[in-house]
């Protein structure tokens, strides 16, 4: 179970306390209903809220607690870093997409990046003055991400890029993107690839928005033609991009895993149901009941995650564990709600109950149970690799990208 | 090969512990001697449950020390329970130290139970019966009711679904005040082996390496154990607690269930291949292994909870009793089926791990029960705190 902070931590604590309480936003705390607004000036309205909060954060000292201070982050620990998450949301700051591409992109550069390149994009980043996005999936390349078939080209000392990128989250707002491209298609696949970074306002670039299920459009497809990058903008070197994928696609997964938006849990549906004289019907109960157990697994499992970082070692429960019981007990916590509406569940948005709050996490499934990987490609992970299970036959490992049968 | 699962939440001391326990139990009852235990019909070897208690100290670990118990805490009890657990072995340690005494410690207070405890601790065999036939988890459920007032009562009627009884030396009865309902008027009684009117018939359990039986009083003397029609609490206690342990004795044997179930599907082939690099297998894997982080996370805050008196303990234990019954259940089911037809034989253990996971999955109360209750009290819990009232306690009202 969760430990008490030591001495050290409630320090920081309450360090990380007073700050907040001198510095948090006017709308910490009123962020619920706002979630569910997907038009895009809402969109847009979050986003330079959340810059204006990294630039606050950054000014006091707080952008990036565990970057090295040379980096321009704090030099802190992951348990400062967790304390200073909770803090933040005992405020009623939620995380954002900033925090996503800090948590990833910022590290691959501190990692694998040139002196150059941590001088030029880390500042603007910490600052939240450049925003980022990920140029990874391609509509054949998803759970097999080494079969991008977007091609880049050294021409002089330029990176030429073309093809076409999906699931693109926030290219419509970003300024910066990384992308995977293959340089060489007649070696394997993972020995071809290469890792650039490149300006998203470039006239190549054209940005679809995709609309999910729910309605918000956070995802793009990104088509690229001719697309320009210097050379000094490759990660790692030419065709050596995979190392630096992987690494990014570990805090990726990291990230998606422990983000709980927390904002819906089973005992408020019981209370609800307690006031409105539903309690009295056993299949109530029961179904409810399902969910308050689940919840409190679920919570003790993170505090089991937690509770490794907090003491400095390896976690002893494998983190796709969290993620697949995540996704799944998140969706049938939200059909339990919706159920229990009876026909108001019929109802969405405004007109719903809670303004469709449930119904919003009803239909989000796919966000975590694709998003992040999918939950087939975590549970070849545990087997694999928490229970050592031999992994599936291969035919693309010694291959050329070339010669490799990929669909359509 | 197969990875081995990271030890969870012990420290080396109770890693040592835990293997003395392993390696007792698989020298002492290994399958061939739980086999021949099911086959004789016999509920255990009595000589070795002797040996657990002189050369293990088992019965009493968890037994305060004032009680004449060794004085560790349920953290012990549950390490050896889940050992137990693993090897389906036939001992009533759940029945005498996961029931009886911690049912008895809580009605009378920890550090004044020594009287009963102390035998107990030294091996003799203790059990519980609160079940009656309509098969209630629910103590307030009881019907039987004493005759008589003070030291000298009698018990006239049936208790059902008693652990262990044909080799007790003592068997604790829920019975109730006459005219009294629902909590009030609880009280626990024991009854000596050897006592008149006492009769104990075996029932064929589902799970054969688990001692059911129905036993008779037929004007039996019993003695009060604390003040008579005051014990509900006590009662309910002993068993939120025998609910926890039981849990960490399920989560024993889930973990055995899926050492199994995936070394076999890493050696098997078929097609050419292991049977564990197929999706199919390798998920099913997957959600076994799901299923028993979940499961030995809820045990495990349980049985903390109970040695810290945490406030939260109740809830802790329904949550791992509603939780570590059905993951184990499933995890035994896709064992069998992953063993494919031998998965299906008498002879090859795997039903005897799905007839426990079943048996013990109902036993102390199945997920439904607990589920139930468990919003019953979160309910009362929310209403409370939003009117500044003062909790109410748990249990049906």
């Amino acid at each position: 179970m969760r430990r008490a902070d030591t001495a050290e931590e409630a320090a920081f604590r309450a360090e990380v306390r007073s700050w907040l309480e001198a510095n948090a936003p006017a709308w910490a705390g009123q962020a619920g209903p706002a979630v569910l607004d997907h038009s895009v000036e809402a969109e847009r309205a979050q986003w330079k809220r959340a810059q204006e909060w990294q630039r606050t954060k950054y000014d006091g000292g707080w952008a990036a607690i565990t970057w090295p201070r040379e980096h321009g982050g704090r030099g802190g620990t992951p348990v400062q870093a967790l304390i200073f998450a909770e803090e933040q949301a005992r405020f009623g700051i939620p995380g954002s997409f900033i925090d996503a591409f800090l948590g990833m992109i910022g590290p691959a550069l501190i990692r694998f990046g040139t002196d150059e390149q941590k001088a030029r994009y880390l500042p603007p980043m910490l600052r939240g003055d450049e925003l980022w996005c990920q140029l990874f999936s391609e509509p054949e390349a998803g759970s097999d991400l080494a079969a991008v078939r977007t091609r880049g080209r050294v021409e002089g000392d330029e990176l030429v890029i073309d093809g076409q990128k999906v699931w693109t989250t926030s290219a419509q707002y970003a300024d910066k993107g990384f992308i995977v491209c293959r340089t060489n298609p007649d070696v394997p696949k993972h020995a071809g690839i290469t890792f650039a970074l490149i300006d998203m306002h470039q006239p190549g670039i054209e940005v679809r928005p995709l609309v999910t299920v729910r309605g918000d459009r956070h995802f793009n497809e990104v088509f690229l033609s001719n697309v320009r990058t210097e050379l000094s903008n490759v990660v790692n070197g030419i065709d050596r991009g995979w190392p630096v994928t992987t690494f990014v696609l570990m805090n990726e997964g990291a990230f998606i895993g422990t983000n709980d938006q927390g904002r819906t849990s089973a005992e408020d549906l019981v209370a609800e149901a307690a006031a409105s004289g539903r309690l009295e019907d056993a299949v109530v109960r029961q179904r409810l009941g399902v969910a308050c157990v689940r919840d409190r697994v679920l919570g003790l499992l993170r505090d089991r995650l937690k509770d490794a970082l907090l003491d400095g070692r390896a976690p002893d429960v494998d983190g796709s564990v969290l993620k697949i019981l995540s996704a799944e007990w998140g969706h049938d916590k939200a059909a339990t709600a919706v159920w229990l509406q009876g026909a108001s569940g019929l109802l969405a948005g405004g007109d719903a109950p809670q303004g469709g709050l449930w119904q919003d996490q009803l239909l989000s499934r796919g966000s975590t149970s694709v998003g992040g990987g999918t939950l087939e490609v975590h549970r070849n992970g545990l087997g694999e690799r928490a229970l050592g299970l031999p992994r599936e036959p291969r035919f693309d490992r010694d291959v050329p990208f070339k010669a490799l049968k990929i669909s359509s | 090969m197969p990875r081995e699962l990271a030890d969870f939440n012990l420290d080396e001391e109770r890693v040592a512990f835990r293997d003395t326990l392993r390696r007792f139990v698989e020298e002492a009852l290994p399958m061939t001697a739980v086999r021949g235990v099911i086959d004789s019909g016999v509920a255990f070897e009595r000589d070795v449950w002797t040996r657990a208690c002189d050369e293990l100290g088992l019965a009493g670990i968890a037994i305060d020390e004032a009680d004449g118990g060794q004085g560790f805490g349920a953290k012990e009890l549950a390490i050896a329970l889940g050992e137990l657990g693993r090897g389906l072995a036939p001992l009533p340690l759940l029945a005498s130290a996961g029931l009886a005494a911690r049912v008895v410690a809580a009605v009378l207070g920890r550090g004044k139970a020594g009287e009963w405890l102390g035998p107990v601790a030294a091996g003799e065999i203790a059990t519980l019966a609160w079940l009656e036939a309509g098969g209630d988890w629910d103590p307030a459920a009881t019907a039987l009711e004493v005759e008589g007032q003070g030291a000298g009562v009698r018990l006239r009627g049936e208790k059902h679904f008693v652990l262990d009884a044909p080799q007790a030396e003592r068997i604790f009865v829920v019975a109730r005040a006459p005219g009294s309902h629902c909590d009030e008027g609880l009280g626990l009684f024991a009854v000596e082996r050897e006592a008149a009117g006492l009769s104990i018939h075996a029932q064929e359990g589902l799970d054969p390496t688990r001692s059911l039986a129905r036993v008779v009083f037929d004007g039996a003397p019993a003695r009060p154990v604390g003040e008579a029609g005051a014990a509900g609490p006590g009662i309910r206690r002993g068993l939120e607690e025998a609910s926890a342990l039981l849990a960490a004795e399920m989560v024993g044997g889930f973990q055995q269930v899926l050492e199994t179930a995936v070394a076999y599907a890493a050696e098997r082939h078929q097609f050419s291949r292991p049977i564990g690099s197929f999706q199919a297998i390798k998920h099913k894997c997957a959600d076994m292994l799901i299923g028993f982080e979940g499961a030995r996370t809820a045990s495990d805050a349980a049985i903390v909870a109970i040695d810290e008196d945490d406030p939260d303990r109740a809830e802790l234990a329904m949550v791992a009793k509603a939780h570590v019954g059905p993951a184990y259940v499933r995890a035994a089911i896709e064992n069998m089926q992953i063993h494919g037809g031998v998965g299906y034989t008498w002879e090859y253990d795997a039903h005897l791990y799905y007839r426990r996971a079943v048996s013990s999955g109902a036993l102390l109360g199945d997920a439904t029960f607990h589920q139930d209750a468990l919003v019953r009290r979160i309910a009362a819990r929310r209403a409370s705190t939003t009117t500044g009232a003062t909790p109410a306690q748990g249990g049906r009202r």
